[in-house]
């Protein structure tokens, strides 16, 4: 059977992904990592634990989330159909909280009394605190310093719900150093400190139960799509950071051999300039935090800077399945300038009145030349990874939209 | 040279120092801090003022075992200009200099941009006894091990308070030249107290068929030098050198090192 056998090929378990992934981490971490393996295998069967994460996602969260059609946009993709994931609509403004939830609980499965989290744009920061305050744990978010002046409300955010926010002064000063940041929190507190990890890299297991928490996404979307047209979507599109979104939407869809899967990359100011983070476009097979994927690095195998207007897609790391789906050649990977996506940004909120981060704006620019491509016979289903609400002061500066005079009075 | 059959030379120095004294005193320094001369100068100065085993750090981008002393001078290195070949020359010069064997102390991701075998090489035609590798764990490390082996190179791997005693069994087969025992849960820097996990660990490593156990991460004092070697074969330390040398130059680091070295000079009791 055809389906069996792109089972097999596509649908891995961890630690390993083809030739990535792995547990490239200081031995003192590897018996964190095994407990939380051990506590996964067993939660993600358990009937106990699926109900709690369930009941969670529908009644705090508000899943499942919507699917939204949307016309007026696809005029400009060559009138192919497209349909909006409405991930933007859970509580906290993303994705990132179908994820924070699941491991909350495991935190608390553990006996542990303590989370920390590395973040960003702030959007997985902010989930995780909210997380902690919902399951009462103390909280400490790894910010980097440059990340904090640029999101300072999220930073208010996170302070609100009870989490203490960390400025990290080290290297680039950004979302790479919250998470070594992070990770030396975790050496020395792991007696007492479960990592609540964002996104779909880093050591085993978290690729692979970043993954099993977010597929929620995909294996919504994809009834929800079969229900209302009859069919699969030609093509699912996401925009890919470290690539949980992306996992998210795509699993569900991995052994559909007639669904094409498009992963949309930071092009920053052009992947032919140093400003970007197209990790799978223009990076090489390297290790960055406890796993082997590609990585933006120079010759001597020090990670490089990477850059976008998109706080978060700025990693020069990608998740190891995306290293291997891409080396498979069962999903495509392209990269979007940050131009490209703000334009995208300011469509979707003339046409449609949703105005989505700067993140989900990337597939969302990728998915309007892919209509074009596949023409208008074509059904395209898009991640609508998260809200535009974060990104109001950089998308104000780029279209000039604040009035200097009010903005000062 | 075969491995496995000759003697590591990290290995022989450790035990002569068991023999001697009442054990080795490995000590740390990067590469390129405060600029590439310097480090080399230091490493030389460390190894005269009696280190036993000299760990040479290559500055990496993400270093994260290491505390705010080492992440600041590594990323001075770096900022200053560092690359990998830099670390070669080091290598090549103070092997020259000095009878101490050499480790280079590495994260794994510029070994992998090098080529595994390619860095092999590099390390024993520049006169290095082999590698610490800090993220690479032996679950992880087949091309390393096999590398090593045919290079004669000495490998060493970490062995935690939180290690099982499967893990521990793995890092006694793995390593060659000593089991780099961390002293506590936690990154490099300068501790009052090393904690009593340490002497656990050793303890249990034992069991586990160590002979040579090195006990690092804290130790910053003669007397928590001469406190370790009571139950251990080294000592060793890292961030208080890069500190003298950061905040007082050569001079510094000699009467620092000079004296970390006096606590190799007490024979504990009942040996």
């Amino acid at each position: 059977m055809s389906t069996t056998d792109a089972s097999t090929r596509y649908s891995q378990p961890g630690p390993y992904f083809g030739a990535y992934g792995g547990r490239y981490v200081p031995e003192p971490l590897v018996a964190a990592l095994d407990e939380l393996s051990a506590a996964w295998e067993h939660a993600k069967t358990d009937p106990v634990f699926q109900t709690e994460l369930a009941d969670l996602h529908r009644n705090y969260t508000g899943r499942p989330s919507p699917l939204t059609e949307v016309a007026r946009f696809a005029a400009h993709a060559g009138e192919a159909r497209i349909f909006l994931k409405r991930e933007d609509l859970n509580h906290t403004g993303s994705h990132k909280i179908n994820n924070v939830l699941g491991q909350a609980l495991l935190t608390r499965r553990v006996g542990k009394r303590r989370v920390i989290a590395e973040t960003g744009a702030g959007q997985h920061g902010v989930a995780t605190a909210t997380a902690a305050a919902l399951f009462g744990l103390d909280c400490t978010i790894y910010m980097g310093e440059i990340d904090t002046e640029r999101q300072a409300l999220n930073v208010a955010r996170m302070r609100l719900l009870g989490a203490e926010v960390v400025a990290v002064k080290a290297g680039s000063r950004t979302l790479k150093d919250a998470i070594n940041e992070a990770m030396r929190d975790w050496v020395t507190n792991v007696a007492t400190t479960n990592y609540v990890f964002g996104t779909v890299a880093g050591p085993h297991p978290f690729p692979a139960m970043v993954r099993d928490l977010q597929r929620i996404i995909g294996d919504e979307a994809r009834a929800q799509l079969l229900e209302r047209t009859g069919s699969l979507p030609d093509a699912v599109c996401a925009c890919v950071g470290g690539g949980s979104n992306a996992i998210g939407i795509f699993t569900a869809f991995l052994d559909d051999p007639g669904v094409a899967l498009y992963g949309f990359e930071a092009a920053g100011e052009g992947v032919d300039t140093p400003r970007h983070a197209a990790t799978i476009g223009k990076g090489r097979p390297g290790v960055l935090h406890g796993a082997r994927s590609y990585l933006l690095q120079d010759e001597d195998g020090q990670t490089q800077e990477s850059h976008s207007i998109s706080a978060g897609l700025d990693y020069p790391g990608v998740g190891p399945e995306h290293a291997f789906l891409a080396d498979a050649g069962r999903a495509t990977y392209r990269a979007v300038t940050d131009a490209a996506a703000m334009e995208a940004l300011r469509l979707l909120s003339r046409t449609e009145g949703i105005i989505p981060a700067i993140e989900s704006a990337h597939a969302l620019a990728g998915a309007l030349e892919l209509g074009r491509e596949l023409g208008p016979s074509a059904t395209i289903l898009i991640n609508l990874s998260g809200r535009g609400d974060k990104d109001m002061v950089t998308a104000g500066e780029w279209f000039d939209l604040i009035d200097r005079d009010a903005a000062q009075s | 040279m075969t491995a496995g059959t000759a003697v590591s030379p990290v290995e022989a120095r450790i035990r002569a120092a068991n023999t001697e004294r009442a054990g080795a005193f490995v000590g740390y320094l990067p590469v390129g801090f405060p600029d590439l001369a310097t480090s080399i100068a230091g490493a030389i100065a460390l190894a005269e003022a009696g280190a036993d085993v000299i760990e040479l750090g290559l500055p990496y981008s993400d270093p994260v075992m290491d505390g705010p002393v080492i992440q600041r001078a590594t990323q001075a290195a770096l900022a200053g200009g560092f690359r990998l070949r830099h670390a070669f020359e080091a290598l090549r010069e103070i092997t020259a200099a000095v009878d101490a064997p050499v480790l280079l102390m590495t994260y794994w991701n510029p070994v992998l941009a090098y080529g595994v075998e390619r860095f092999a090489d590099d390390v024993v035609a520049a006169g290095g006894a082999g590698l610490i590798t800090p993220d690479l764990i032996p679950d992880e490390a087949a091309e390393w091990l096999a590398a090593s082996d045919t290079h004669g190179l000495d490998r060493v791997f970490l062995a935690a308070p939180t290690s099982s005693d499967t893990r521990l069994d793995a890092a006694v087969a793995a390593s060659r030249g000593f089991v780099y025992t961390v002293s506590t849960m936690g990154i490099t820097g300068a501790r009052a107290d090393v904690d009593s996990a340490a002497r656990t660990l050793v303890a249990r490593l034992r069991e586990h068929g160590a002979t040579n156990a090195c006990v690092g991460l804290g130790v910053s004092t003669a007397a928590q030098v001469a406190e370790i070697l009571g139950y251990a074969d080294g000592a060793i330390v890292g961030s208080a050198l890069v500190a003298a040398l950061a905040d007082g130059g050569l001079d510094r680091l000699t009467d620092v090192a000079r004296d970390l070295a006096s606590g190799t000079a007490v024979l504990p009791a009942g040996r």
